[in-house]
């Protein structure tokens, strides 16, 4: 089963849960870190994730012998990657989203593809937990390839998590789709409701069922209660605002091995999320997912 | 010789549109025939990114050979110097008083892109 733990706004605490609920689950547990310009659950974990899986996307590569200025690959590429002058060909890897169009819409085969790197998928063991996470090369701005990276080295037994990056854009939706379920932190905030309304929008048009998780409960407004309310949305948890979380936090810990308190909490979402695991049923399948909308 | 200029709504009366890649339109200037034309630009000022590619392409197929313009990217830059056409700036003024600065050459040859992308 695989459950996906994302957020409209960021900072509201994806990566507190996924570490402590993947702590807090019995049998073979899979963290995916998916917030690859930003990968930081291996720092709660004391995990040193290793690897050296490159991932890139194909870039065009124009051969100018071949080339005959049809222009065809220009009026393909929605990204304006490749510009036809009556002089040549301009090619702009950087804008390029590696849908390989260009390749195959060339009439005299003029185009190859070459890999441009964009990141890495690493990998680490803490206990009971095999950690995996995506980390972008600086100055990298296309993430969806590498987030797909990240998926595809899930198991297909036992709990697999999956941290995504904030908001609602194509790097939230690569990483939390073909999700069997998806949790949604927010903060009892009007800018957590706000984002929590858009998330929600998301994963109701990916049409994966979800929860909320309320995070800092009890400061704030009931601004996020109602929401759920009106809109029939289970509150799996609420994580008190208390100062011992936020000073845990602070110095790299996960709650549920220093805090005994907040062992019940994240035991409970983790019962509640088994629950929802058919029986004798692995992963649902991966859906074909398109290559070229990153 | 064909002149492209950067234009807020076009017509040589119009102000020049300071933005390359996301300039509300074209007007192109014939030196040869003295007679303006607007071309749209509404595919530039919607594109995801690289507008400036995008409007550099166009307007090399339009057959021109010198740009006047406010501001100019480095992917823009990169794309018109492929495509041999040569840059000229202006700070404000009308298409038609830029085209009367470049005629009396009071314009300077840009050498450098003068702005980051994602300026316009």
């Amino acid at each position: 089963m695989i459950v996906a733990i994302a957020s409209g706004k960021g900072g509201t605490g994806k990566t507190t849960v996924a570490v402590n609920l993947a702590l807090s689950l019995s049998g073979d547990v899979q963290l995916l870190d998916c917030d690859v310009e930003a990968p930081n659950a291996h720092l709660f974990l004391r995990a040193n994730p290793e690897g050296n899986d490159v991932i890139g996307i194909p870039v065009p590569d124009v051969d100018v012998d071949l080339c005959n200025q049809c222009g065809e690959c220009s009026r393909l590429c929605q990204y304006n990657a490749i510009a036809v002058l009556g002089t040549g060909v301009v090619v702009f890897p950087e804008l390029c989203h590696g849908c390989g169009g260009c390749t195959l819409v060339c009439p005299e085969k003029a185009i190859s593809e070459v890999m441009r790197p964009i990141g890495v998928v690493e990998e680490a063991r803490a206990g009971q937990l095999w950690l995996v996470q995506g980390r972008l090369n600086v100055g990298e701005a296309l993430v969806p390839p590498l987030i797909r990276a990240v998926r595809a080295k899930k198991h297909d037994q036992g709990m697999v998590l999956v941290d995504a990056p904030p908001g609602t854009s194509c790097s939230m939706i690569a990483a939390v789709r073909g999700s069997d379920f998806v949790v949604l932190v927010t903060e009892p905030t009007p800018f957590g409701l706000n984002d929590l309304a858009l998330a929600v929008e998301t994963v109701r048009v990916l049409g994966i069922p979800h929860g909320v998780v309320i995070n800092r409960a009890g400061s704030g407004d009931d601004g996020v209660k109602e929401y759920c309310d009106a809109e029939g949305l289970e509150i799996l948890l609420e994580i008190p605002d208390d100062r011992r979380i936020a000073e845990t936090y602070s110095r790299g810990l996960a709650l549920v091995t220093n805090i005994p308190e907040t062992r019940p909490l994240f035991a409970s979402l983790a019962a509640r999320l088994e629950a929802l695991a058919p029986v004798g049923r692995g992963c649902r399948a991966e859906k074909g997912l398109p290559r070229a909308h990153a | 010789m064909k002149i492209a200029v950067t234009s807020i709504g076009g017509g040589a009366d119009s102000e020049v549109d300071p933005r390359f890649g996301r300039a509300s339109a074209f007007v192109f200037f014939d030196t040869d025939t003295g007679k303006y034309v607007n071309v749209d630009n509404t595919v530039g000022v919607n594109a995801s990114q690289g507008a400036g590619v995008r409007a550099a392409e166009a307007i090399s197929q339009l057959g021109a050979e010198v740009l006047i313009t406010g501001h100019c990217g480095p992917k823009a830059f990169r794309t018109l110097r492929a495509a041999g056409i040569e840059i000229f700036t202006v700070s404000s003024g009308s298409v038609a008083e830029a085209i009367e600065h470049f005629k009396f050459e009071e314009l300077t040859s840009m050498s450098s892109p003068d702005v980051g992308g994602h300026w316009g």
